[in-house]
This record gives C-alpha cells, sequence and structure tokens, in this order.
C-alpha cells in the first residue's frame, strides 16, 4: 500500500512540476508530462518500478477518452462529417498502411508486414487533441480535418483488433491479458459467441438508449455528487470489462456508448464526471511513455531507431500532404494538417502489446518499432511548436482574414444557465432567432419533460467549473444567466469571470438588489425578471381604462428608460445608508411621475400656436 | 356601394379636436373602415399582411392625418415603406391597388396664404404632397386633390370644426356612393375647395 502511495506520488509531483514549467515554456501539457517520465524514468532518477504495469492500467484513460469522444460527436453529427472521416480518415489510413507495409515487406514476412503497417498507420488521438485543444484549434477547419482523421483512425483499431489475430505466425503464450474476467466464452461454440458478442452490444445500445435515463434521474434526484461520479465510472468500468470479456476492443464498446449517450441530457455531467480522471490517467500515461523510452536499447540501435522515427514521420507526412491537396486544403491548412497527424499513435503500444500476446510480432521487431513511434510522439510538441513558429513568421497579414472566417463558419455559440419559467421562453426565443444555445438546468424532472418537448437540454450544476467547461465555456461568445437563485447567479459570474474572462455576460436578476449585486460584479447586462411583464401588464392596463394605445406604450417606454437610467444612481447610493437610498428613490419616482404627466397633458395647440407665431413673426 | 378605407394616423389624437371631429363624422358610416395606425401598432411593428389585405378589400384609400414638418407622422411613412411591396403595389406584376381612389386628409397649423409661394411655408400643399401624387401615380391610382383643414393654429371655433366635420362627412358619402365627379375633382386645388361644384345631387 505505502509503494504504491508512494508511486502514486511520484507520478502527481512529477506531473504537478514538469506540466507548468512546459507550459511556462510555451511546450504545452504533452511534452511536459513525457519529460516527466522521463526523469523519472529507469534512465532518468529511476524513481518508478514497474512502467509496464502502470502504461497498461493508464490505457484506460484512452478507453475514458474515447468514451469522451463518443458523448462528443452525436449521431447526426457523425453523419454529418461523413465526408471527411470517411475520405480523409479512410486515405490516410489506407495508404500510410499501404506504403509502411510496403517498406516493411524488404525486412519481415508479409503478415507482419501487414500488422506493422496497420498499426503504424495510427496517430496519436491524445496528443494531438490535447494539444489543439489547448492552442484553441478545435473548431478551426484544419482541426476538424485532423479530428476526423483521428476519429476514423480510433474506429480503424476495432478492425484491426479484429484483423491482427488472423496474421499470427508465432506460437501464441497467453499471458492473460485479454483473459475473460467473468467467463470464458471461447469455451462456447462459434455461433454462441457471435450471439453473445452481438448481445452486448445491443445491450450497450438499450443501456445507454432506454435503461440509463431514468438510472440517472434517480440518481441525480439525489443531488449527491459523488453518487453521480460513482454511476459514471461504472458505467465506463462496466461495459469495458464487458467488452473485454467477449473478446472486443474496450474502447469501441465505451465509445459506442459514449455516441448513444451524446443526446442524452446527462451528456455534460457525465463528461465533466468521467473528464478529471481521463486526464489524471492520461498524464499518467504520457508520463509513462516518456518513462518507457527504453535509451539503452535506442543508444544500441540509435541509427535503426533514428531512421525508423524519420521514414515513419517522412512517410506519414507525405501521405497526408497527398491527402490534403487532394482534399483541397489551403497550403496552411494543409502543412498543419500534415504536422499534426505524422507521429505514431498511443494506440500503436496496444496493438504492440496485442501483437506480441496473440503471436503476430515477435518481439525484437516490436522493441525498436515501440521506440521509435515515442520519440515520434514525443517530437510531435516541437512539430507544432515548429509550424507556429513557420507559419506565424510567413504569414502575418493573412491571419485577420482567416480568422473571421473561422468565426463565420462556427455561428454563435451560447450557454444558457437555467430553463425554468424564464429560460425556457428565452430560449425558444433565441432558437427561433436561429441561434442553439447549450441549455443547462439543474432539475432532473424539468429536463425530463423539457426534453419530450424536443428541446435540448442538459441536466447539470453549471456552477461547477468542469461542467461549465463541458458545456463549452471556452470556446463559447456568451453565457446567459437565467438562474433565479442570486447566490448561484454570483457564484457562476465569479467563476466565469475567472476562469473565461472573454465570456459576454447577460443575467437576470430577481429583484433590484439581486440586480445590484450582479452590478457589483461588474455586469452591465442586467434584466430585472419581473420588470418586462410588469411594464407590459401596467400597458395593458391603461389601454384598459381607456388610454389611447399608442400613449399607453409610449408612458411605458418612458418608464422603462428612466427607470433603467436611475439603476446605476441608485446602485451607487446602495453601499451608502439606507436612509439616503430611499430618499434617491423616493425623488427619482417624484420625477418620474412629473416627466410622465408632463407628456400626457402636452397641449398640443398651444405648442402649436407658440411654433407658428415664432414662425410668422419674423 | 364603394368601400372606404381611412387609414387615420396621429400620435396625440385625443388632444386634437379637429381631427377627433373629422372622424367621428364618419366613424359610424356604413361601409367606412377605420384603421388607426398608431393604436395598432404602438410599437410601429406593421402587419403588413393585414394592411394589405384591407387596402384589396377596399375601392378607396383616405390617409387621414396632420401636417407634421411639411409631411404626415412618421408611422405612415413607415407604412408606405412596409406595405407597398414591389409585386403587389408597383412593378409588372404589382397591381393591387390599381384604379382605386387615393384622397389625403390633412390637417395643417397654417392658413391657406401660408402655404404659398411668397408665404412662410414658402410651397403650396400641392407641392408638399406631391411625393404622395407621384405615389398614387406609380400604383395605378386614381389621385385627388387633398381634403385640407388649414389655419388650425390660429385656433378654430366649434363652428368651424363643426363646419368641416360636416364637409368631410359629405365628401366621403359622396365617395363611397359615387356621387363624386371624379374627374371635376381632380382639378381643383383641394377636394374641399367647393364641395358643392363637383358632388352630383341624385
Amino acid at each position: 500500500m505505502e509503494s504504491f502511495l508512494f508511486q502514486l506520488f511520484i507520478f502527481l509531483a512529477a506531473a504537478a512540476i514538469a506540466v507548468p514549467i512546459a507550459k511556462k515554456l510555451g511546450l504545452g501539457s504533452v511534452l511536459g508530462y513525457l519529460i516527466a517520465g522521463i526523469i523519472i524514468g529507469p534512465f532518468g532518477l529511476s524513481l518508478i518500478a514497474d512502467i509496464e504495469e502502470v502504461m497498461h492500467f493508464t490505457e484506460f484513460g484512452v478507453v475514458m477518452m474515447l468514451f469522451l469522444v463518443g458523448l462528443e460527436l452525436k449521431p447526426s453529427l457523425l453523419w454529418e462529417m461523413r465526408t471527411p472521416i470517411l475520405g480523409m480518415g479512410g486515405m490516410q489510413v489506407l495508404f500510410s498502411s499501404i506504403i509502411i507495409t510496403g517498406i516493411a515487406l524488404i525486412f519481415l514476412p508479409w503478415q507482419q508486414a501487414v500488422a506493422v503497417g496497420l498499426i503504424l498507420s495510427l496517430s496519436s488521438t491524445a496528443i494531438v487533441l490535447q494539444t489543439l485543444r489547448e492552442k484553441g484549434l478545435m473548431n478551426t477547419s484544419p482541426g476538424r480535418s485532423i479530428f476526423s482523421v483521428l476519429l476514423f483512425q480510433d474506429l480503424a483499431v476495432i478492425p484491426m483488433l479484429a484483423v491482427l489475430p488472423f496474421l499470427a505466425t508465432i506460437a501464441i503464450h497467453d499471458d492473460g491479458h485479454y483473459a475473460s474476467v467473468l467467463f470464458d466464452i471461447s469455451s462456447l461454440p462459434q455461433y454462441m459467441q457471435i450471439i453473445v458478442i452481438l448481445l452486448s452490444i445491443l445491450s450497450i445500445f438499450f443501456l445507454g438508449k432506454f435503461a440509463s435515463r431514468p438510472i440517472f434521474r434517480i440518481i441525480a434526484a439525489t443531488r449527491v455528487r459523488e453518487i453521480f461520479v460513482a454511476a459514471a465510472l461504472a458505467l465506463v468500468v462496466g461495459i469495458s470489462i464487458l467488452m473485454t470479456s467477449v473478446g472486443l476492443s474496450p474502447a469501441l464498446g465505451t465509445f459506442l456508448a459514449g455516441v448513444v449517450l451524446a443526446d442524452s441530457e446527462y451528456r455534460h455531467e457525465l463528461e465533466s464526471d468521467i473528464e478529471p480522471f481521463k486526464g489524471l490517467l492520461l498524464g499518467i500515461f504520457f508520463i509513462s511513455i516518456g518513462a518507457s523510452l527504453n535509451f539503452i536499447l535506442i543508444g544500441e540501435k540509435i541509427l535503426l531507431i533514428a531512421g525508423l522515427t524519420a521514414a515513419l514521420i517522412g512517410f506519414k507526412w507525405l501521405v497526408l500532404v497527398v491527402t490534403g491537396s487532394i482534399f483541397k486544403m489551403e497550403k496552411k491548412e494543409r502543412s498543419l494538417f500534415a504536422i499534426a497527424l505524422a507521429q505514431g499513435g498511443e494506440f500503436a503500444f496496444v496493438l504492440f502489446q496485442f501483437s506480441r500476446t496473440n503471436g503476430v510480432l515477435p518481439n525484437q521487431t516490436i522493441e525498436p518499432l515501440i521506440s521509435a513511434v515515442a520519440i515520434s510522439m514525443f517530437l510531435t510538441p516541437f512539430l507544432f511548436l515548429a509550424y507556429e513558429k513557420f507559419s506565424s513568421s510567413a504569414q502575418g497579414d493573412e491571419e485577420s482574414r482567416r480568422d473571421s472566417d473561422i468565426i463565420d463558419h462556427t455561428g454563435h455559440k451560447v450557454i444558457l444557465a437555467g430553463f425554468g419559467r424564464l429560460g425556457t421562453d428565452l430560449g425558444r426565443f433565441l432558437i427561433s432567432a436561429g441561434i442553439k444555445p447549450v441549455i443547462i438546468d439543474y432539475d432532473a424532472d424539468n429536463v425530463d419533460v423539457l426534453k419530450k418537448f424536443g428541446f435540448e437540454v442538459y441536466y447539470g450544476d453549471i456552477t461547477r467549473l468542469d461542467l461549465l467547461e463541458a458545456a463549452g465555456a471556452a470556446e463559447a461568445e456568451l453565457l446567459i444567466i437565467a438562474i433565479g437563485d442570486i447566490e448561484k447567479s454570483r457564484k457562476l459570474v465569479e467563476l466565469a469571470g475567472k476562469h473565461y474572462p472573454h465570456l459576454k455576460i447577460a443575467a437576470n436578476a430577481s429583484d433590484r438588489t439581486s440586480a445590484h449585486e450582479l452590478m457589483d460584479l461588474g455586469i452591465t447586462q442586467i434584466r430585472r425578471e419581473t420588470f418586462g411583464s410588469a411594464l407590459a401588464l401596467g400597458q395593458d392596463a391603461l389601454k384598459l381604462l381607456g388610454f389611447d394605445p399608442y400613449e399607453a406604450h409610449k408612458l411605458m417606454r418612458i418608464f422603462r428608460k428612466k427607470d433603467e437610467d436611475t439603476m446605476p444612481e441608485l446602485h451607487k447610493m446602495r453601499h451608502k445608508d439606507k436612509k439616503s437610498y430611499i430618499s434617491m428613490y423616493q425623488k427619482h419616482s417624484e420625477d418620474l411621475e412629473k416627466l410622465m404627466a408632463l407628456d400626457l397633458n402636452l397641449d398640443m395647440e398651444e405648442i402649436d400656436k407658440a411654433w407658428t407665431a415664432a414662425n410668422t413673426e419674423k | 356601394m364603394n368601400k372606404i378605407l381611412i387609414i387615420f394616423a396621429h400620435p396625440t389624437k385625443t388632444r386634437s379636436k379637429i381631427n377627433s371631429a373629422l372622424r367621428a363624422a364618419v366613424e359610424d358610416l356604413e361601409n367606412v373602415t377605420i384603421n388607426d395606425l398608431y393604436s395598432n401598432y404602438p410599437d410601429f411593428l406593421i402587419d403588413i399582411k393585414r394592411e394589405q389585405s384591407l387596402c384589396e378589400e377596399h375601392d378607396v384609400i383616405i390617409f387621414q392625418h396632420p401636417l407634421y414638418w411639411y409631411s404626415p407622422p412618421s408611422i405612415i411613412k413607415e407604412w408606405l415603406d412596409l406595405v407597398l411591396e414591389h409585386g403587389w403595389a408597383y412593378g409588372s406584376k404589382g397591381k393591387a391597388l390599381e384604379g382605386k381612389i387615393f384622397l389625403q386628409a390633412i390637417t395643417a397649423g397654417g392658413d391657406d396664404s401660408t402655404y404659398q409661394k411668397d408665404g412662410c411655408n414658402i410651397f403650396t400643399i400641392g407641392e408638399l404632397t406631391s411625393p404622395y401624387c407621384a405615389m398614387a401615380n406609380l400604383c395605378n391610382m386614381n389621385w385627388l386633390p387633398p381634403f385640407a383643414v388649414l389655419g388650425i393654429h390660429q385656433g378654430l371655433s366649434e363652428d368651424e370644426v363643426k363646419f368641416h366635420a360636416e364637409e368631410y362627412r359629405r365628401a366621403v358619402i359622396a365617395l363611397r356612393d359615387g356621387t363624386l365627379d371624379i374627374e371635376k375633382a381632380k382639378h381643383g386645388q383641394y377636394l374641399n375647395s367647393d364641395l358643392n361644384s363637383i358632388i352630383r345631387r341624385l
């Protein structure tokens, strides 16, 4: 136990020290983790023992990441992106595999060459997505292309896992890696195995589509956050176990579950609950990659590994450039696209491991290849840096034009916090104006009802930073606060101001005091919840009393304008004593009455006469 | 019997004696529809479809309004800008208003002498309302010179108000019943310059 805690401490401390330094130096967190790994690894300070074990455990971070990727991909979005995914992704994987296989054929038997080709065609989802996100490139058009290719690769892993065992040429020594956990389905007859596999996939679909909602609702109703986290983790871990026991990839299972749940109102809550675990596991995974760099081997075969790395990056880069040109990317876009995806990926570790246990590839082939993949991953953040240096010096003034293009492309991103009485109409209004906000509400029953009406509402506590993040605060343009509880609104405003200072905020205040509190926080767009309806009703009342409708409308507008104008003044007074606040309030009310009376009693004829008199006199 | 649409625009009508009187004089007439723009659209959000079908349903369209700064109140301009759509009011396919009678019923502060070349307003009412004549022309409408009540800034006596209201009622009835000599009326300066000469007696 103590040694476990000590190991954990080493990992966490290394991350905590290395990542901020790397970020400070503009290297990105991934590079920070990798360097931390090298430092604490067997060839650095030698502080950690069983890297293989750690890496194997933290591979689970990749499974979680795929769950999260699935969550972000609604079936409809997946369908929309089918061309880049299948086209670019398919072309990249196919061509890279063929070329690498072709080269490997010189040295290896064909089965092994095919396996190496397939495995090395993959890029690093973890490093690339993390880096893109950090650099804010996810929603740009090269960002989307890169994501499409990565997604295709993630999907391609699944058939690869299925195909690889057929390429086996070496006697298998099963080390129990993929042995079943619950029961051994290989003892069943073949047709039963297929039925079991189909049933388990169906059960994921069923669980996600039908069973998850009532379960999550019950859990949400408890309002105990840990339970939701526990349920979310149980879901992901459970699916992984199920998949492993029927011989499928856990990544496939969780990805599938993610896609099925992408339409669920609990999506953002799930995302924000799994995210930290994924982040931590992936971080440690990166550290273990850094630590696993076998410097002795690299030292011994420096030329071979350097050659392999250069060839790997070079040929993949070439394929990507060609793919980019075929899909008519601009030059700048294409160079980012090619540089981002030219490395080997973490799936290579998984698949190499898998090939070893299935007797596809011998150890002496795998060892240098794994080193080459790890080095290529290690080099990726540097390639990004080089790209940035190069592109910013080469094209300075083109930048602004491109930026506005991108904004135009992504549209407005709005988060609507609170979907109660106020939020519902507000949301309807925005939707009818063509703006689709991400709507978050913390009342599970309410969410359920509105969901039935066809609103895209998510369950969750928006005053939590992780949920705000999951709702897309980093990329959003505007946050609308339609929460009645001023305490929550204040918390949200503070949170958003601290972490997302770029976010514009428009807020609802339940009354005048709340409005003042929000003004204290520097919010300028504030609407008092009942003010608008009060004035509208007042206007109706005047009309029913026989006021001219236009007059009633005008009086309402005068009142609204004046009242809004006096808000800042009253706000200033609020911090003085109550007495002067009240007297100020009364003074303003009197002024207002006078003003409105003036408007009502204006004698048009008098004015007309005066006007004519003035004119005719001259 | 012609159907008459009175498009009425006065932002403070409760305080205008003459406009209230004119309106009251025709309000109860059969086949006369009053469309009060400021009351119907206090926020200026004009319902284009409704206005267009109102126009289509009537044969005579009267714009009744005061003259502010030599123009109708702003909502009339808004109405024209929105309702008179291409393809509806004008253009090769815009025949909706074709042949309908167009009339303005105007109240203005200065008297007739001020609306002369050498008067303090330097233009005649005919010149000042010429955009509306042009509009009627473009929409193939049958334009009539305005029904004008001038000099209200000097203050109209009760009798004068009553007289103008009665004249207005007579003109509207004549337009409705087809007893107004349109061709003859076109040549007058104002429709109400000499009503007796243009209304045929039955």
